[in-house]
């Protein structure tokens, strides 16, 4: 029955089916792409019940057991350096190299997996500007700017609030003339935008609310402003 | 717990995924900045379905050992970094309670306990999250937030809860699939539109 299976998602989501229709509904959902779609947001809902708890700090031992018991399952090999810059820069080659090879199968993704390909792929430009040697950072109280020696900067603003409905936040580089475009951003704890356009000793950065998609010029007095 | 001499890294400008994907090679920094990003709420979470201090405990070391143990299955197209790892906490958790059948009771209302001291920052995001999820609930029908509650919090199984609540399990289906489906529209609005104004959690 099939259809019935459907309607576990909401259950199945929030952990309250027995393991018996878990499994089922586990072998169906790898046969259906609508419940996979469905259950991704029914878990972001069910996940952000977590949050409406309240209670006492976990003890301390807990991290330090937790991360015991880790290494004696998988001992690390200590990072002496941030290893994973290399890492990264070699399998974004070679993923060119697919993706040139591959052009046409790589243009059938979805747009969703592209979106959170490129997301992650922000997070790593971001990496690579701040393990930079020459980087200098300018820190603003809720965040900090980082810029290369040749002028590839990374905002970083910790706990910004989603941009509300319909809203986009858009950085700015001001050299003097008018502000350029350098990429538009949402809200969230930690929040890395690798910016478009090179920044030169002394340009600002700002940062403005425009619709989504972002605009051209800015249409909002800036709410962030950097000097480097 | 070993040492890393040569340079302290900084995880600040890492996204939570990015987090995970460290994590997936093995990288115990990362899994301690997991921790340390979402232990809180896990440890929380643990406690209000299994109301027993050690219980939560082992629920929450499991959940992040199975994250360290699967991080590389973690696909990130898929959810949210902290909606895996606490799913992985949480199906712990329940799994201990399903265990522990003495404990099974109603869910304990809002804990009374306030929660002290801790850093002023993440207690002011944590505090924005939880009083966001809490209106949310708020504004669900009844039946509809108390088979989610029961559910979630209280680790019933859909059978279980249609026996205790003397419903056909349909009804308590639907009652658990409107109320995350409205749960999720509610937690997508934006709150107050018209007066809205960039403004820092903390």
């Amino acid at each position: 029955m099939e259809t019935d299976l459907h309607d576990l998602t909401a259950a199945y989501a929030l952990d309250a089916l027995s393991p018996e229709e878990a499994r089922e509904y586990e072998a169906h959902l790898a046969r259906c792409e609508r419940c996979r779609a469905e259950l991704a947001s029914f878990s972001e809902a069910a996940g952000a019940l977590a949050y409406a708890t309240e209670g006492p700090a976990p003890p301390p031992e807990l991290r330090a057991r937790i991360l015991q018991q880790a290494q004696r399952e998988r001992p690390n090999v200590a990072p002496l350096r941030p290893r994973w810059v290399a890492p990264v820069a070699a399998v974004a080659a070679v993923a060119a190299c697919v993706a040139v090879g591959l052009g046409i199968w790589a243009a059938t993704l979805s747009n969703k997996l592209d979106r959170r390909t490129q997301e992650l792929g922000r997070e790593e430009k971001v990496a690579a500007i701040l393990a930079a040697p020459s980087s200098r950072s300018i820190s603003f109280g809720r965040g900090v700017l980082v810029v290369t020696k040749s002028g590839e900067a990374a905002l970083v603003v910790n706990h910004l609030r989603q941009p509300a409905q319909g809203k986009t936040y858009e950085a700015w580089i001001s050299s003097g003339g008018a502000p350029k475009r350098a990429g538009t951003f949402g809200g969230g704890k930690v929040v890395t935008v690798p910016l478009e356009g090179s920044v030169r000793p002394g340009a600002s950065v700002l940062v403005t609310v425009e619709r989504s998609g972002g605009v051209d010029a800015p249409t909002q007095k800036p709410f962030l402003s950097v000097q480097s | 717990m070993r040492e890393y001499p040569a340079m302290p890294r900084s995880f600040a400008h890492l996204s939570d995924e990015a987090v995970v994907a460290l994590v997936a090679r093995s990288d115990q920094e990362a899994l301690a900045e997991l921790y340390d990003r979402f232990g809180r709420v896990a440890y929380g979470l643990a406690l209000r379905v299994l109301r027993d201090e050690k219980l939560a405990e082992d629920a929450v070391q499991e959940g992040f050992l199975a994250a360290w143990r699967n991080a590389e299955r973690y696909m990130p197209e898929r959810a949210k970094a902290g909606t895996w790892l606490l799913t992985l906490v949480h199906r712990r958790a329940v799994d201990l309670v399903r265990r522990e059948e003495s404990r099974r009771a109603e869910p304990l209302p809002e804990s009374a306990e306030p929660a002290p001291q801790d850093s002023a920052e993440d207690d002011a995001w944590l505090r924005f999250e939880r009083e966001r999820v809490q209106a949310a609930l708020r504004k669900l029908p009844d039946q509809q937030r108390e088979a989610l509650e029961l559910a979630y919090y209280g680790g019933f199984t859909q059978s279980e809860l249609a026996e205790r609540l003397g419903q056909p399990v349909g009804t308590i289906k639907s009652r658990m699939f409107a109320g995350l489906a409205r749960l999720r529209e509610l937690l997508a609005e934006p709150n107050g539109e018209s007066t809205w104004k960039p403004t820092f959690t903390t």
